[in-house]
Protein backbone atom coordinates (compact mmCIF):
# COMPACT_ATOMS: atom_id res chain seq x y z
CA UNK A 1 0.00 0.00 0.00
CA UNK A 2 1.13 3.41 -1.06
CA UNK A 3 0.41 6.13 1.67
CA UNK A 4 0.76 10.11 1.33
CA UNK A 5 0.49 11.78 4.72
CA UNK A 6 -0.02 15.89 3.68
CA UNK A 7 1.50 17.97 6.23
CA UNK A 8 0.65 21.63 6.83
CA UNK A 9 3.59 23.84 8.45
CA UNK A 10 1.46 26.08 10.99
CA UNK A 11 2.08 28.04 14.15
CA UNK A 12 2.33 26.61 17.30
CA UNK A 13 -0.79 26.47 19.24
CA UNK A 14 0.56 28.66 21.99
CA UNK A 15 1.77 31.29 19.32
CA UNK A 16 0.86 35.01 19.96
CA UNK A 17 -1.44 35.82 16.51
CA UNK A 18 -0.24 39.37 15.24
CA UNK A 19 0.11 40.59 11.81
CA UNK A 20 2.23 43.04 10.20
CA UNK A 21 2.51 45.39 6.87
CA UNK A 22 -0.93 47.00 7.68
CA UNK A 23 -1.98 44.15 8.65
CA UNK A 24 -2.19 42.02 5.17
CA UNK A 25 0.44 39.41 6.30
CA UNK A 26 0.93 37.08 9.52
CA UNK A 27 4.21 38.13 11.66
CA UNK A 28 6.15 34.91 11.81
CA UNK A 29 8.39 36.81 14.08
CA UNK A 30 8.97 34.80 17.19
CA UNK A 31 6.40 32.48 16.10
CA UNK A 32 7.51 28.60 16.28
CA UNK A 33 6.59 26.27 13.64
CA UNK A 34 5.00 22.53 13.79
CA UNK A 35 3.57 20.13 12.13
CA UNK A 36 -0.34 20.53 11.74
CA UNK A 37 -1.48 18.74 15.09
CA UNK A 38 -4.73 17.15 13.15
CA UNK A 39 -1.73 16.05 10.54
CA UNK A 40 0.47 14.28 13.16
CA UNK A 41 -2.57 12.26 14.60
CA UNK A 42 -2.60 10.80 10.45
CA UNK A 43 0.72 10.73 10.34
CA UNK A 44 1.53 8.63 13.59
CA UNK A 45 -1.67 6.41 11.87
CA UNK A 46 0.32 6.18 9.29
CA UNK A 47 3.47 4.67 11.17
CA UNK A 48 0.85 2.25 12.11
CA UNK A 49 0.19 0.96 8.82
CA UNK A 50 3.65 0.99 7.83
CA UNK A 51 4.79 -1.08 10.76
CA UNK A 52 1.83 -3.00 11.00
CA UNK A 53 0.71 -3.85 6.97
CA UNK A 54 3.80 -2.97 5.33
CA UNK A 55 2.89 0.35 3.89
CA UNK A 56 5.36 3.02 2.11
CA UNK A 57 4.46 6.16 3.80
CA UNK A 58 5.62 9.38 1.82
CA UNK A 59 5.08 13.00 3.41
CA UNK A 60 4.20 15.96 1.05
CA UNK A 61 4.27 19.80 1.73
CA UNK A 62 3.36 22.93 -0.03
CA UNK A 63 5.74 26.05 0.79
CA UNK A 64 8.94 27.83 0.81
CA UNK A 65 12.52 26.09 1.87
CA UNK A 66 11.56 27.31 5.47
CA UNK A 67 8.94 24.26 5.82
CA UNK A 68 11.59 21.61 5.05
CA UNK A 69 12.49 21.49 9.22
CA UNK A 70 8.84 20.24 9.36
CA UNK A 71 9.09 17.49 7.00
CA UNK A 72 12.62 16.76 8.46
CA UNK A 73 10.72 16.01 11.44
CA UNK A 74 7.78 13.99 9.86
CA UNK A 75 10.93 12.21 8.15
CA UNK A 76 12.41 11.77 11.95
CA UNK A 77 9.15 10.38 13.57
CA UNK A 78 9.29 7.33 10.78
CA UNK A 79 7.95 8.72 6.97
CA UNK A 80 10.13 6.94 3.76
CA UNK A 81 10.53 10.00 1.64
CA UNK A 82 9.44 13.35 1.26
CA UNK A 83 8.11 16.19 -1.19
CA UNK A 84 8.02 19.93 -0.89
CA UNK A 85 5.92 21.35 -3.77
CA UNK A 86 8.02 24.86 -3.81
CA UNK A 87 5.22 27.46 -3.82
CA UNK A 88 3.28 29.67 -1.24
CA UNK A 89 0.35 27.65 0.27
CA UNK A 90 -2.05 30.61 -0.84
CA UNK A 91 -5.19 29.38 -0.18
CA UNK A 92 -6.83 25.88 -0.01
CA UNK A 93 -7.98 25.54 -3.47
CA UNK A 94 -4.09 26.32 -4.86
CA UNK A 95 -2.56 23.88 -2.02
CA UNK A 96 -5.18 20.63 -3.26
CA UNK A 97 -4.43 21.69 -6.58
CA UNK A 98 -0.67 21.16 -6.27
CA UNK A 99 -1.07 18.31 -4.15
CA UNK A 100 -3.51 16.48 -6.24
CA UNK A 101 -0.97 16.79 -9.73
CA UNK A 102 2.04 15.38 -6.98
CA UNK A 103 -0.50 12.50 -5.82
CA UNK A 104 -1.22 11.54 -9.54
CA UNK A 105 2.29 11.01 -10.55
CA UNK A 106 3.03 8.90 -6.62
CA UNK A 107 -0.32 6.83 -7.24
CA UNK A 108 -1.13 6.33 -3.84
CA UNK A 109 -3.58 4.03 -2.35
CA UNK A 110 -4.48 6.08 0.57
CA UNK A 111 -3.83 9.55 1.19
CA UNK A 112 -4.08 11.34 5.13
CA UNK A 113 -4.36 15.01 5.17
CA UNK A 114 -5.44 16.64 8.63
CA UNK A 115 -9.22 17.45 9.21
CA UNK A 116 -8.67 20.91 8.73
CA UNK A 117 -5.15 22.89 9.65
CA UNK A 118 -4.94 25.39 12.70
CA UNK A 119 -3.97 28.51 10.93
CA UNK A 120 -6.54 28.92 8.14
CA UNK A 121 -8.87 26.48 9.57
CA UNK A 122 -10.20 25.89 6.12
CA UNK A 123 -11.03 22.32 6.17
CA UNK A 124 -11.37 21.99 2.44
CA UNK A 125 -8.04 21.06 0.97
CA UNK A 126 -8.87 17.52 1.73
CA UNK A 127 -12.41 17.17 0.02
CA UNK A 128 -11.29 19.35 -2.86
CA UNK A 129 -7.90 16.75 -2.98
CA UNK A 130 -10.32 13.85 -3.27
CA UNK A 131 -12.68 15.44 -5.71
CA UNK A 132 -10.09 16.32 -7.69
CA UNK A 133 -8.48 12.38 -7.80
CA UNK A 134 -11.97 11.33 -8.05
CA UNK A 135 -11.14 9.30 -5.02
CA UNK A 136 -13.51 8.41 -1.80
CA UNK A 137 -13.34 10.86 0.82
CA UNK A 138 -14.47 10.72 4.91
CA UNK A 139 -13.55 13.28 7.12
CA UNK A 140 -13.76 14.35 10.45
CA UNK A 141 -12.30 10.71 11.09
CA UNK A 142 -11.83 8.97 14.19
CA UNK A 143 -10.58 5.65 13.04
CA UNK A 144 -9.53 3.78 10.00
CA UNK A 145 -9.19 0.60 8.95
CA UNK A 146 -7.67 -1.04 5.35
CA UNK A 147 -8.41 -4.51 4.41
CA UNK A 148 -7.04 -5.39 1.09
CA UNK A 149 -9.25 -2.46 -1.10
CA UNK A 150 -11.45 -1.91 1.81
CA UNK A 151 -11.45 0.72 4.29
CA UNK A 152 -13.96 1.28 7.17
CA UNK A 153 -14.00 4.46 8.81
CA UNK A 154 -15.14 6.10 11.44
CA UNK A 155 -16.40 9.90 10.87
CA UNK A 156 -17.63 12.43 13.65
CA UNK A 157 -21.20 13.57 13.31
CA UNK A 158 -23.09 16.21 15.16
CA UNK A 159 -23.89 14.79 18.03
CA UNK A 160 -22.22 11.09 17.40
CA UNK A 161 -20.60 9.27 14.99
CA UNK A 162 -21.05 7.17 12.05
CA UNK A 163 -18.88 4.01 10.00
CA UNK A 164 -18.45 4.19 6.83
CA UNK A 165 -17.70 1.70 4.56
CA UNK A 166 -15.66 2.57 1.75
CA UNK A 167 -12.97 1.40 -1.23
CA UNK A 168 -9.06 2.69 -2.13
CA UNK A 169 -7.98 5.23 -3.53
CA UNK A 170 -9.16 7.44 -0.18
CA UNK A 171 -8.47 10.38 1.20
CA UNK A 172 -8.72 10.81 4.64
CA UNK A 173 -9.21 14.29 6.68
CA UNK A 174 -7.99 13.25 10.11
CA UNK A 175 -8.10 14.18 13.55
CA UNK A 176 -7.44 13.14 17.39
CA UNK A 177 -8.85 9.78 17.41
CA UNK A 178 -7.43 8.18 14.67
CA UNK A 179 -4.65 7.95 17.10
CA UNK A 180 -4.54 9.43 21.14
CA UNK A 181 -2.23 11.98 21.86
CA UNK A 182 -0.47 9.75 23.63
CA UNK A 183 0.42 7.41 20.86
CA UNK A 184 2.23 10.63 18.96
CA UNK A 185 5.86 9.90 18.64
CA UNK A 186 8.70 12.31 19.63
CA UNK A 187 11.71 11.71 17.21
CA UNK A 188 14.60 10.12 18.70
CA UNK A 189 18.15 10.49 17.59
CA UNK A 190 18.47 7.71 15.62
CA UNK A 191 15.28 8.93 13.72
CA UNK A 192 16.93 12.22 13.54
CA UNK A 193 20.05 10.82 12.02
CA UNK A 194 18.41 8.68 9.72
CA UNK A 195 16.04 11.85 8.87
CA UNK A 196 18.93 13.35 7.58
CA UNK A 197 19.54 10.99 4.76
CA UNK A 198 16.49 10.17 3.70
CA UNK A 199 14.97 11.84 0.23
CA UNK A 200 13.65 14.95 0.46
CA UNK A 201 12.78 16.03 -3.40
CA UNK A 202 11.88 19.53 -4.55
CA UNK A 203 8.63 19.84 -7.24
CA UNK A 204 9.04 23.08 -8.78
CA UNK A 205 5.20 24.32 -10.19
CA UNK A 206 3.57 25.95 -13.07
CA UNK A 207 0.65 27.72 -12.27
CA UNK A 208 -0.85 28.96 -9.28
CA UNK A 209 -4.61 28.51 -9.06
CA UNK A 210 -5.95 30.43 -5.76
CA UNK A 211 -9.40 31.19 -5.99
CA UNK A 212 -9.30 33.55 -3.04
CA UNK A 213 -7.38 36.53 -1.75
CA UNK A 214 -6.72 36.90 2.35
CA UNK A 215 -6.93 41.05 1.88
CA UNK A 216 -6.63 42.13 5.01
CA UNK A 217 -6.64 40.63 9.11
CA UNK A 218 -8.18 41.70 12.19
CA UNK A 219 -7.93 40.70 15.81
CA UNK A 220 -10.85 40.38 17.93
CA UNK A 221 -11.94 43.94 19.82
CA UNK A 222 -10.24 44.04 23.15
CA UNK A 223 -12.81 42.23 25.81
CA UNK A 224 -13.95 44.70 29.51
CA UNK A 225 -12.84 43.63 32.43
CA UNK A 226 -14.57 40.06 34.07
CA UNK A 227 -17.30 41.08 36.49
CA UNK A 228 -16.68 39.09 39.62
CA UNK A 229 -19.59 37.88 41.77
CA UNK A 230 -19.14 36.37 45.17
CA UNK A 231 -18.95 32.85 45.21
CA UNK A 232 -21.98 33.32 48.07
CA UNK A 233 -23.96 35.76 45.69
CA UNK A 234 -25.48 33.08 43.50
CA UNK A 235 -28.92 35.47 42.72
CA UNK A 236 -26.54 38.14 41.47
CA UNK A 237 -24.99 35.98 38.86
CA UNK A 238 -28.18 34.81 37.93
CA UNK A 239 -30.11 38.35 37.35
CA UNK A 240 -26.64 39.56 35.40
CA UNK A 241 -27.19 36.23 33.13
CA UNK A 242 -30.57 37.28 32.49
CA UNK A 243 -30.90 40.94 33.07
CA UNK A 244 -27.53 42.26 31.77
CA UNK A 245 -26.44 39.23 29.51
CA UNK A 246 -29.71 38.34 27.93
CA UNK A 247 -28.71 34.81 27.71
CA UNK A 248 -31.11 33.25 29.89
CA UNK B 1 -29.64 34.98 -10.94
CA UNK B 2 -30.78 33.69 -7.39
CA UNK B 3 -28.87 33.06 -4.28
CA UNK B 4 -29.10 29.42 -3.22
CA UNK B 5 -28.91 27.69 0.13
CA UNK B 6 -28.51 24.16 1.73
CA UNK B 7 -31.19 23.83 4.12
CA UNK B 8 -30.10 20.69 6.45
CA UNK B 9 -33.01 18.77 7.92
CA UNK B 10 -32.70 15.82 10.43
CA UNK B 11 -35.80 13.47 10.14
CA UNK B 12 -38.10 16.18 8.16
CA UNK B 13 -37.20 18.74 10.63
CA UNK B 14 -35.32 21.54 9.68
CA UNK B 15 -31.81 22.29 11.76
CA UNK B 16 -31.79 25.45 13.98
CA UNK B 17 -28.25 25.98 11.27
CA UNK B 18 -30.30 25.68 8.31
CA UNK B 19 -32.90 28.32 8.99
CA UNK B 20 -29.53 30.77 10.06
CA UNK B 21 -28.52 29.90 6.64
CA UNK B 22 -31.71 30.87 5.17
CA UNK B 23 -31.72 33.95 7.40
CA UNK B 24 -28.44 35.06 6.17
CA UNK B 25 -29.04 33.82 2.84
CA UNK B 26 -32.18 36.44 2.13
CA UNK B 27 -29.76 39.45 3.43
CA UNK B 28 -27.35 38.24 0.90
CA UNK B 29 -30.01 38.13 -2.05
CA UNK B 30 -31.53 41.74 -0.70
CA UNK B 31 -28.07 42.99 -1.20
CA UNK B 32 -27.70 41.27 -4.25
CA UNK B 33 -31.24 42.28 -5.70
CA UNK B 34 -31.86 39.05 -6.32
CA UNK B 35 -34.40 36.20 -4.76
CA UNK B 36 -33.72 32.88 -2.36
CA UNK B 37 -33.72 29.50 -3.39
CA UNK B 38 -33.26 26.59 -1.10
CA UNK B 39 -32.38 22.95 -1.46
CA UNK B 40 -33.68 20.27 0.63
CA UNK B 41 -33.69 16.02 1.14
CA UNK B 42 -36.84 14.54 1.65
CA UNK B 43 -38.90 17.14 3.79
CA UNK B 44 -41.92 16.76 3.51
CA UNK B 45 -43.56 20.13 4.53
CA UNK B 46 -40.72 22.75 3.39
CA UNK B 47 -43.16 25.73 4.14
CA UNK B 48 -41.46 26.53 7.27
CA UNK B 49 -38.70 28.23 5.51
CA UNK B 50 -41.00 30.97 3.91
CA UNK B 51 -40.93 32.32 7.61
CA UNK B 52 -36.85 33.13 6.61
CA UNK B 53 -36.91 34.75 3.61
CA UNK B 54 -36.89 31.70 0.88
CA UNK B 55 -38.65 32.12 -2.32
CA UNK B 56 -38.42 28.94 -3.82
CA UNK B 57 -37.72 25.67 -2.87
CA UNK B 58 -36.11 22.40 -4.08
CA UNK B 59 -36.74 19.18 -2.84
CA UNK B 60 -35.26 15.77 -3.53
CA UNK B 61 -37.64 12.98 -2.60
CA UNK B 62 -35.09 10.14 -4.01
CA UNK B 63 -31.95 9.89 -1.70
CA UNK B 64 -31.83 8.68 1.45
CA UNK B 65 -29.09 8.69 3.86
CA UNK B 66 -26.88 11.13 3.88
CA UNK B 67 -23.83 10.60 1.13
CA UNK B 68 -21.02 13.92 1.00
CA UNK B 69 -20.67 12.80 -2.69
CA UNK B 70 -23.79 12.61 -4.20
CA UNK B 71 -24.98 15.02 -1.69
CA UNK B 72 -22.52 17.38 -2.87
CA UNK B 73 -23.56 17.13 -6.61
CA UNK B 74 -27.36 17.66 -6.05
CA UNK B 75 -26.05 20.99 -4.52
CA UNK B 76 -23.96 21.39 -7.65
CA UNK B 77 -26.86 20.34 -9.92
CA UNK B 78 -29.61 22.90 -7.83
CA UNK B 79 -26.91 25.74 -8.29
CA UNK B 80 -26.83 24.91 -12.32
CA UNK B 81 -30.85 24.66 -12.62
CA UNK B 82 -30.97 28.18 -10.42
CA UNK B 83 -28.16 29.88 -12.13
CA UNK B 84 -26.91 30.51 -8.61
CA UNK B 85 -23.88 32.37 -8.36
CA UNK B 86 -24.13 32.32 -4.44
CA UNK B 87 -24.32 29.14 -2.77
CA UNK B 88 -24.56 29.32 1.21
CA UNK B 89 -24.03 26.13 3.55
CA UNK B 90 -23.67 26.12 7.24
CA UNK B 91 -21.11 24.92 9.82
CA UNK B 92 -22.67 21.72 10.35
CA UNK B 93 -20.14 18.79 10.02
CA UNK B 94 -22.50 17.32 7.18
CA UNK B 95 -22.19 20.70 5.57
CA UNK B 96 -18.44 20.96 5.69
CA UNK B 97 -17.56 17.45 4.52
CA UNK B 98 -19.24 18.05 1.31
CA UNK B 99 -18.99 22.03 0.45
CA UNK B 100 -15.09 21.43 -0.66
CA UNK B 101 -16.48 18.83 -3.19
CA UNK B 102 -19.18 21.15 -4.28
CA UNK B 103 -16.30 23.86 -4.75
CA UNK B 104 -14.21 21.23 -7.22
CA UNK B 105 -17.78 20.69 -8.85
CA UNK B 106 -18.70 24.28 -9.64
CA UNK B 107 -15.41 25.47 -9.63
CA UNK B 108 -16.59 27.81 -7.21
CA UNK B 109 -14.49 29.62 -4.77
CA UNK B 110 -15.31 28.38 -1.17
CA UNK B 111 -14.56 30.43 2.12
CA UNK B 112 -15.73 29.15 5.55
CA UNK B 113 -16.52 30.56 8.56
CA UNK B 114 -18.02 33.39 7.57
CA UNK B 115 -19.23 35.74 10.45
CA UNK B 116 -21.00 38.69 8.35
CA UNK B 117 -22.49 39.59 5.08
CA UNK B 118 -20.29 40.11 2.43
CA UNK B 119 -19.06 43.87 3.03
CA UNK B 120 -18.65 44.35 -0.73
CA UNK B 121 -20.07 42.50 -3.67
CA UNK B 122 -17.36 43.73 -5.99
CA UNK B 123 -15.02 42.33 -5.27
CA UNK B 124 -17.11 39.87 -3.19
CA UNK B 125 -15.84 40.44 -0.21
CA UNK B 126 -16.73 38.54 3.18
CA UNK B 127 -14.99 38.42 6.86
CA UNK B 128 -14.07 35.01 8.30
CA UNK B 129 -12.11 33.94 11.21
CA UNK B 130 -8.81 32.45 11.27
CA UNK B 131 -6.19 31.10 13.73
CA UNK B 132 -8.76 29.15 15.06
CA UNK B 133 -10.73 32.35 16.31
CA UNK B 134 -7.08 34.86 17.29
CA UNK B 135 -8.36 36.76 14.36
CA UNK B 136 -10.30 37.48 11.55
CA UNK B 137 -9.59 37.55 7.88
CA UNK B 138 -11.01 39.57 4.86
CA UNK B 139 -11.12 37.47 2.33
CA UNK B 140 -12.13 38.08 -1.50
CA UNK B 141 -13.61 35.51 -3.78
CA UNK B 142 -12.28 35.72 -7.68
CA UNK B 143 -14.53 32.78 -9.26
CA UNK B 144 -17.92 33.53 -11.05
CA UNK B 145 -20.01 31.25 -8.47
CA UNK B 146 -19.13 31.92 -5.17
CA UNK B 147 -19.62 29.22 -1.81
CA UNK B 148 -19.92 30.77 1.70
CA UNK B 149 -19.75 28.86 4.78
CA UNK B 150 -21.80 30.63 7.40
CA UNK B 151 -20.49 29.91 10.77
CA UNK B 152 -23.02 28.99 13.54
CA UNK B 153 -24.88 31.38 15.48
CA UNK B 154 -23.10 34.29 13.87
CA UNK B 155 -25.86 35.53 12.02
CA UNK B 156 -29.06 34.58 14.00
CA UNK B 157 -32.48 33.70 13.07
CA UNK B 158 -34.01 36.54 11.07
CA UNK B 159 -37.96 36.29 10.31
CA UNK B 160 -39.06 37.52 7.03
CA UNK B 161 -42.54 36.60 5.24
CA UNK B 162 -41.46 35.08 1.50
CA UNK B 163 -43.81 32.59 -0.42
CA UNK B 164 -41.61 29.67 -0.50
CA UNK B 165 -43.15 27.95 -3.78
CA UNK B 166 -42.29 24.73 -3.22
CA UNK B 167 -40.92 21.93 -6.54
CA UNK B 168 -39.87 18.60 -6.50
CA UNK B 169 -36.53 18.42 -7.91
CA UNK B 170 -35.24 14.88 -9.29
CA UNK B 171 -31.81 15.30 -10.96
CA UNK B 172 -30.27 12.24 -12.10
CA UNK B 173 -27.14 12.01 -9.65
CA UNK B 174 -23.86 10.33 -8.84
CA UNK B 175 -23.02 6.83 -7.71
CA UNK B 176 -20.80 6.39 -4.92
CA UNK B 177 -18.92 3.41 -3.17
CA UNK B 178 -19.01 4.94 0.18
CA UNK B 179 -21.78 3.87 2.72
CA UNK B 180 -22.47 4.40 6.08
CA UNK B 181 -23.37 1.26 8.23
CA UNK B 182 -24.02 2.51 11.61
CA UNK B 183 -24.90 5.67 13.08
CA UNK B 184 -24.41 5.73 16.63
CA UNK B 185 -25.89 8.77 17.87
CA UNK B 186 -27.89 10.21 20.90
CA UNK B 187 -31.06 11.37 20.23
CA UNK B 188 -31.78 13.35 23.82
CA UNK B 189 -28.67 15.19 23.85
CA UNK B 190 -27.92 18.75 22.89
CA UNK B 191 -24.93 18.76 20.61
CA UNK B 192 -22.14 21.59 21.08
CA UNK B 193 -23.21 22.81 17.21
CA UNK B 194 -26.39 23.15 18.08
CA UNK B 195 -26.28 24.12 21.65
CA UNK B 196 -27.14 28.19 22.93
CA UNK B 197 -25.33 27.92 26.29
CA UNK B 198 -22.82 25.21 26.80
CA UNK B 199 -21.66 24.08 29.96
CA UNK B 200 -17.97 22.47 29.94
CA UNK B 201 -15.62 21.26 32.76
CA UNK B 202 -12.11 20.50 33.23
CA UNK B 203 -9.37 19.23 35.51
CA UNK B 204 -10.60 21.21 38.27
CA UNK B 205 -13.40 18.57 38.67
CA UNK B 206 -10.68 15.82 39.91
CA UNK B 207 -12.35 12.59 38.44
CA UNK B 208 -15.19 11.54 35.95
CA UNK B 209 -17.34 10.77 38.40
CA UNK B 210 -17.72 14.36 39.64
CA UNK B 211 -19.46 14.88 36.49
CA UNK B 212 -23.03 14.41 37.50
CA UNK B 213 -23.12 17.95 38.99
CA UNK B 214 -22.37 19.25 35.41
CA UNK B 215 -24.81 17.44 32.97
CA UNK B 216 -27.39 18.02 35.59
CA UNK B 217 -26.43 21.92 35.07
CA UNK B 218 -26.64 21.22 31.36
CA UNK B 219 -30.23 19.37 31.97
CA UNK B 220 -31.57 22.82 33.99
CA UNK B 221 -30.43 25.12 30.89
CA UNK B 222 -30.85 22.80 28.08
CA UNK B 223 -26.98 22.78 27.30
CA UNK B 224 -25.29 20.69 25.71
CA UNK B 225 -21.87 19.22 27.53
CA UNK B 226 -18.20 19.68 26.61
CA UNK B 227 -14.42 19.72 28.39
CA UNK B 228 -11.19 20.46 28.39
CA UNK B 229 -8.20 18.81 26.29
CA UNK B 230 -6.56 16.98 29.32
CA UNK B 231 -10.26 16.01 30.53
CA UNK B 232 -10.22 13.98 27.12
CA UNK B 233 -6.69 13.28 26.96
CA UNK B 234 -7.54 11.53 30.48
CA UNK B 235 -10.72 9.76 28.82
CA UNK B 236 -12.67 11.38 31.53
CA UNK B 237 -15.19 12.37 28.74
CA UNK B 238 -15.62 11.81 25.51
CA UNK B 239 -13.02 13.42 22.54
CA UNK B 240 -16.37 14.49 20.40
CA UNK B 241 -16.76 16.86 24.20
CA UNK B 242 -13.01 18.38 23.48
CA UNK B 243 -13.51 22.41 23.25
CA UNK B 244 -10.00 24.09 21.66
CA UNK B 245 -7.67 24.35 18.90
CA UNK B 246 -7.40 20.90 17.85
CA UNK B 247 -11.25 19.76 19.11
CA UNK B 248 -14.40 21.35 18.47
CA UNK B 249 -14.94 25.07 18.46
CA UNK B 250 -17.64 26.69 20.45
CA UNK B 251 -20.20 29.71 19.48
CA UNK B 252 -22.62 29.58 21.69
CA UNK B 253 -24.84 32.63 23.53
CA UNK B 254 -23.23 31.43 27.26
CA UNK B 255 -20.20 29.02 28.15
CA UNK B 256 -19.87 28.30 31.54
CA UNK B 257 -16.01 27.25 31.97
CA UNK B 258 -15.71 24.99 35.65
CA UNK B 259 -12.66 23.99 36.95
CA UNK B 260 -10.83 25.08 33.39
CA UNK B 261 -7.64 27.40 33.68
CA UNK B 262 -8.01 28.68 30.74
CA UNK B 263 -4.83 27.45 28.46
CA UNK B 264 -4.83 29.72 25.05
CA UNK B 265 -5.95 26.83 23.04
CA UNK B 266 -8.74 26.71 24.66
CA UNK B 267 -9.64 30.43 24.34
CA UNK B 268 -9.31 30.14 21.32
CA UNK B 269 -11.85 27.81 20.66
CA UNK B 270 -14.41 29.42 22.66
CA UNK B 271 -13.71 33.10 21.28
CA UNK B 272 -16.68 33.26 19.27
CA UNK B 273 -19.16 32.82 22.19
CA UNK B 274 -20.98 36.00 23.52
CA UNK B 275 -21.17 35.54 26.96
CA UNK B 276 -18.76 33.38 28.80
CA UNK B 277 -18.76 32.64 32.80
CA UNK B 278 -16.15 31.12 34.67
CA UNK B 279 -16.14 29.19 38.35
CA UNK B 280 -12.57 28.52 39.39
CA UNK B 281 -10.56 28.60 42.64
CA UNK B 282 -7.24 30.10 41.69
CA UNK B 283 -8.01 33.46 40.85
CA UNK B 284 -5.12 33.65 38.85
CA UNK B 285 -6.28 31.06 36.55
CA UNK B 286 -5.96 32.87 32.27
CA UNK B 287 -9.65 32.37 32.03
CA UNK B 288 -11.00 35.09 34.14
CA UNK B 289 -9.13 37.74 31.53
CA UNK B 290 -11.49 36.06 29.04
CA UNK B 291 -14.59 35.93 30.85
CA UNK B 292 -17.32 37.91 31.05
CA UNK B 293 -18.10 37.25 34.63
CA UNK B 294 -16.57 35.42 37.25
CA UNK B 295 -16.70 33.49 40.67
CA UNK B 296 -13.89 32.84 42.55
CA UNK B 297 -14.64 29.20 44.55
CA UNK B 298 -14.69 25.80 44.86
CA UNK B 299 -16.87 24.21 42.14
CA UNK B 300 -18.46 21.63 44.30
CA UNK B 301 -19.51 23.87 46.54
CA UNK B 302 -20.81 26.92 43.99
CA UNK B 303 -22.25 24.42 40.88
CA UNK B 304 -25.27 22.59 43.20
CA UNK B 305 -26.08 26.07 44.65
CA UNK B 306 -26.16 27.50 41.17
CA UNK B 307 -28.16 24.68 40.22
CA UNK B 308 -30.70 25.20 42.48
CA UNK B 309 -31.50 28.58 41.94
CA UNK B 310 -31.34 27.82 38.42
CA UNK B 311 -34.18 25.74 38.87
CA UNK B 312 -36.29 28.31 41.15
CA UNK B 313 -35.51 31.31 37.97
CA UNK B 314 -36.36 28.46 35.82
CA UNK B 315 -39.81 27.84 37.14
CA UNK B 316 -40.59 31.43 37.71
CA UNK B 317 -39.67 32.37 34.47
CA UNK B 318 -41.51 29.26 32.35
Amino acid sequence: MKLLVCISHVPDTTSKINFTEGDTKFDTTGVQFVINPNDEFGLTRAMWFKEKQNATVDVISVGGAETEPTLRKALAIGADAAIRVNAEATDGHSVATYLAAAAKEGQYDLIIAGRESIDYNGGMVPGMLAAMLDANFVTNCISLEIDGTKATAIREIDGGKETISTVLPLVIGGQKGLVEESDLRIPNMRGIMMARKKPLTVIETATETSETHSVSFEKPAPRGAVKLVEADNIDELINLLHNEAKVI
Amino acid sequence: MPVLVYTESDQGKFKKAALEVASYGKAVAEAMGTSLTALTFKVSDASELGNYGVDKVLNINSTNTFNAKIYADAIKQAAEKENATVVILSASADSRYLAPLVSVGLSAAYVPNVVATPSNLSPFTVKRTAFTNKAFCNTELSTAIKIIGVSNNSFGLIENKAAAHIEDFSPSLATSSTSVTSTDKASDKVTIADAEVVVSAGRGLKGPENWGMIEELADVLGAATACSKPVSDLGWRSHSEHVGQTGKPVAANLYIAIGISGAIQHLAGINSSKIKVVINTDPEAPFFKAADYGIVGDAFEVVPKLIEKLKVFKAQNA
